[in-house]
């Protein structure tokens, strides 16, 4: 680091973290820049926590008109016509998130995420996508991969009551803790592409099924041409169809990916706001351990689901195709 | 989070906003520095869930209006305190009112949310928990090894003698051989009149970090595995004339006296520098300076509080001095202040992760869905391939005195030990128990109360100088003694064993109390759950010769609790928007309450005693 020190409003502001993280890595996080897509619950949550966090910059993306679904589950935007009225989530977002800490550059960009090309990617340090099709997905994970500088990429969604990230820190070193020592490690991470592309079978018998679960819903969402989470009741049978395609496809037995919970994710389009909570709250570690380098990150994937109470991590990658 | 109307919640807390807390209570602004956190909190939440209920009370949740009917009104009470004692007391009131409490606790990444249903699951202080750490007397005053020993000995005994009430007791010239000087040393600190400044810092240098030091070598005994600290005096570290920094006292022109720092007016910028012996010294003796030239008539007043810069400055310089004498490494500003406040470390993220798993435990509550219950620990390493790890709850322990009434049992020397110690050492300090009754069979030992008669009253205060086996109905070996709490609903019976003598060292109270057993875990994974069942609970670190560093301790702020019926509401970390619906797994075909607002209930206050009344609008999950 360049000896910066941090101001003394920071370091009244800050103490509690880092007193957790350190000045070092403070300071790291003042100069990172953030961009965010799709602006649900979940992502209004993670912009909260990294706000808190002190980042350099936050750019936030989601041209949608605010609706009532947006403000059930968005704690950043107050059911006041009168103030989100002819605004669109992001702009809304963008004067609530200000508010949280002063010292970080809220800004909103509109247009078109996949048209955007990578000097514009360039910009950021970290870009988490949320609420857009698996295309979509993979197109701006590719443009961040292509930049010479180290862009992390995250998705981020909650369908009902559960969620999932997904990780590429590409190459990534990092230090971590080990009783009185410090040691410092390094992770290759797959692309999203390169990850959903993992044969099924491959997987952990116990991996979460949830991954596949996603994976299904998305491959439908995709191939009809849905918006995610434009998905109904009505197309359960699709769902079903398409399944057990799938599980064919992968030598996986149908009943793997149960039907209860596909059943379930079509139902729950909305956001069950605690898991909004407790899956920014995981991404917002993740970001923050990525910029400060400081911190094993997870890798690559992660679930949480109130059903089972549980947290997971599940690697999904294929060991032949990473290089040392 | 919950919808509006049906739902009332009432958040109490005690405590008022600090910059400090800005970086992760997120309802909270800068301008609200200085205010009431309840009744922030409350405006805030309001703003985006405008037909929620909700009462605020600035008040401290151990306050006896908050008895046991007050806790009756509620479906679910969930903990955001900071300290043990609070935690306890709210517990046994739960308890007493038979109303399920969501616990919890964070410390820096660390995390966890567990749920207490009385008959049904553990109790909160069915498991020990740890209490706050204390340090030997001798530790502090004479043999210190570690930083924390320095920090203890810097704020709770020099900065107590020379800032703090006179009239305290105050160990800091106790050494055990030398009876003789306590005489003579009660002038040395006194600064006389029109005793030079500079010269009465150094004189109280040479003679803490000098003469003490010296005194304290020469007994053979105490050094003989140990290493011998050396002395410091003034003239070896600052042989030049300090009258230089006269004049940076005079520029240092601040009205304002919580701008008053050593460390600006010596250059000295950045707290996580760590000072040298020379530097240290120089603090000292500045800092020393600053109270009696800018904040004269606070001395002998002061108690440490670790928001007080020039106060921090003190005890970190003077630990420092005092580790270099003991070869103990030398600290930052920063990392003394840590110690020194008990300041726990705290992210916005844990907190976010723990107020949705609070949530979620507390809708779990409200439907009665029993089963589902979970102890949830956010772990900073992965386990078993999980950040976030549910254990079911395990059921009472038998042995529990809070919950399981069992009797305890104390070893005491029944004939030396006043019933003062044991209700300050063992009653108020171990049990929790704040405003007790103590009898002997039917005989009242001791009470505390408003409605007490000046006769009972100084009956009491009598008892409490009296010996055990002295007391008007003596306690000797075998006696059996009940004490009472009228405000928790709390009996706990204790059998006494008389026992001549006690290791100074390892039981410094002069007593062992003792009779309540872990429970054993319902299932072999769960062992390794048992350690994390302490993370983030709080010890109270108000008293002197008390210090507990770092990872279980909050720092003073968030003392509060949300009860609602209906609505969780953790202060800190902020409501959701609505619940939307309570997700069951449809394979039980389960009645899923929705709380919808397309209900025109107006925002009436609505208690629900009863959560079936809640649930007549029952709805398929759709």
């Amino acid at each position: 680091m360049d000896g910066e020190e941090l101001t003394e409003q920071e370091t009244a502001l800050y103490d509690r973290q880092i007193r957790v993280w350190g000045a070092d890595a403070q300071r790291r996080l003042s100069k990172s820049h953030i961009l965010v897509c799709g602006m649900k619950g979940t992502v209004a949550e993670f912009c909260k926590n990294i706000v808190l966090a002190g980042v350099g910059s936050l750019t936030l993306m989601d041209d949608r008109v605010v609706t009532e679904e947006a403000w059930s589950a968005n704690f950043l935007i107050p059911p006041d016509e009168n103030v989100y009225g002819g605004k669109t989530i992001a702009e809304v977002c963008c004067d609530s998130l200000k508010d949280f800490n002063p010292m970080v550059r809220v800004s909103v960009e509109k247009g078109d995420l996949s048209s955007l090309d990578g000097e514009f990617y360039d910009k950021f340090d970290v870009v988490v996508v949320s609420c857009c099709s698996v295309t979509t997905k993979k197109l701006i994970n590719e443009k961040c991969r292509k930049l010479s500088k180290r862009v992390a990429f995250y998705t981020v969604d909650c369908r009902d009551s559960c969620g999932e990230i997904f990780v590429d820190l590409q190459n990534h070193k990092y230090s971590k803790q080990k009783i009185e020592e410090t040691i410092e490690c390094q992770l290759q991470y797959p692309s999203f592409e390169e990850a959903i592309s993992v044969p099924w079978r491959a997987l952990p018998r116990k991996a979460s099924k949830l991954y596949f679960a996603l994976r299904v819903l998305e491959q439908f969402e995709e191939a009809e041409g849905r918006s995610p989470g434009e998905i109904s009741i009505a197309d359960l049978p699709a769902v079903l169809k398409l399944k057990k395609e799938l599980c064919e496809a992968n030598a996986l037995n149908a009943s793997h990916v149960t039907d209860s919970l596909l059943e379930r994710l079509i139902i729950g389009t909305r956001e069950f706001p605690p898991v909004c909570a407790v899956v920014g709250g995981i991404l917002g570690q993740e970001v923050i351990k990525a910029i400060s380098c400081k911190g094993e990150p997870l890798k690559n994937f992660f679930f949480f689901d109130v059903m089972d109470g549980k947290g997971v991590v599940e690697d999904v990658s294929n060991p032949k195709k990473e290089s040392k | 989070m919950v919808s509006e109307r049906q739902l009332e919640a009432i958040k109490i807390d005690m405590d008022t906003i600090e910059v400090s807390n800005l970086n992760r209570q997120f309802l909270f602004r800068q301008s609200h520095v200085g205010q009431s956190k309840a009744k922030v909190a409350r405006d805030a939440v309001l703003k985006f869930r405008p037909q929620m209920s909700i009462t605020a009370h600035h008040a401290n949740v151990k306050d006896p209006k908050f008895n046991v009917e007050f806790f009756k009104q509620f479906n679910v009470v969930l903990n955001g305190l900071d300290n043990l004692d609070a935690r306890r007391h709210v517990n046994r009131l739960c308890l007493a009112a038979d109303v399920p409490l969501v616990e919890s606790g964070t410390t820096g990444f660390l995390g966890q949310v567990t749920v207490h249903v009385k008959g049904k699951t553990e109790c909160y202080e069915c498991q020990p928990k740890p209490a706050p750490k204390t340090y030997p007397v001798c530790t502090i005053t004479s043999t210190p090894s570690k930083f924390v020993h320095c920090i203890v000995w810097a704020k709770d005994l020099l900065f107590a003698k020379l800032f703090g009430d006179k009239n305290q007791e105050n160990d800091l010239n106790v050494r055990s051989s030398d009876a003789s000087s306590s005489a003579h040393a009660e002038d040395v600190f006194v600064r006389r009149k029109d005793e030079d400044i500079d010269q009465y810092g150094r004189r109280i240098y040479d003679h803490v970090f000098g003469y003490n030091i010296e005194v304290a070598s020469s007994n053979e005994e105490t050094w003989k595995n140990r290493n011998r600290p050396k002395p410091i005096y003034s003239a070896d570290v600052m042989p030049e004339n300090l009258t230089e920094q006269n004049g940076n006292v005079a520029k240092n022109c601040v009205v304002d006296t919580s701008s008053v720092s050593a460390m600006a007016s010596l250059g000295l910028k950045n707290p996580q520098d760590t000072w040298t012996l020379l530097e240290s010294s120089r603090i000292f003796l500045e800092a020393l300076k600053l109270f009696f030239a800018k904040r004269e008539k606070e001395i002998g007043n002061l108690s440490f509080d670790k928001d007080d810069q020039l106060a921090v400055e003190f005890v970190t310089a003077a630990a420092n001095i005092r580790a270099a004498s003991f070869g103990i490494s030398l600290h930052s500003l920063f990392e003394a202040k840590g110690i020194a406040g008990n300041i726990v470390h705290a992210v916005a993220t844990t907190n976010a992760i723990i107020a949705g798993l609070i949530v979620i435990e507390a809708i779990k509550v409200l439907l009665k869905d029993t089963d589902k219950y979970r102890m949830t620990y956010c772990l900073e390493h992965i386990t078993k391939k999980m950040l976030l790890m549910p254990v079911e709850p395990y059921e009472p322990n038998k042995s529990c005195y809070v919950c399981s009434e069992t009797p305890l049992s104390l070893e005491i020397n029944t004939s030396r030990s006043k019933l003062r110690d044991f209700v300050e050492k063992i009653v108020k300090a171990k049990l929790g128990i704040n405003f007790p009754l103590i009898m002997h069979g039917s005989n009242l030992l001791y009470e505390v109360g408003d409605d007490l008669d000046e006769v009972e009253v100084a009956n009491y205060a009598a008892n409490l100088e009296k010996v055990l086996s002295q007391l008007p109905s003596p306690v000797t070996n075998g006696t059996m003694l009940t004490v009472e709490d009228l405000q928790q609903e709390l009996t706990c019976n204790i059998n006494i064993k008389h026992r001549e003598e006690f290791d100074e060292e390892k039981e410094p109270d002069g007593m062992l109390l003792s009779g309540w057993t872990q429970a054993p875990p319902a299932k072999d994974d769960k062992q390794s759950m048992n350690d994390k069942q302490s993370i983030g609970n709080g010890g109270d670190s108000s008293n002197a010769l008390q210090t507990e560093p770092a990872d279980a301790v909050k720092d003073g702020e968030m003392e509060e609790i949300s009860e609602p019926s209906g609505k969780k509401r953790k202060l800190s970390e902020g409501s959701k928007a609505s619940i939307l619906d309570a997700t069951d797994g449809t394979r039980n075909h389960k009645e899923v309450e929705k709380l919808d607002d397309d209900d025109d209930d107006d925002d009436d206050v609505v208690m629900f005693d009863d959560l079936d009344s809640m649930t007549n609008k029952k709805k398929r999950l759709q």
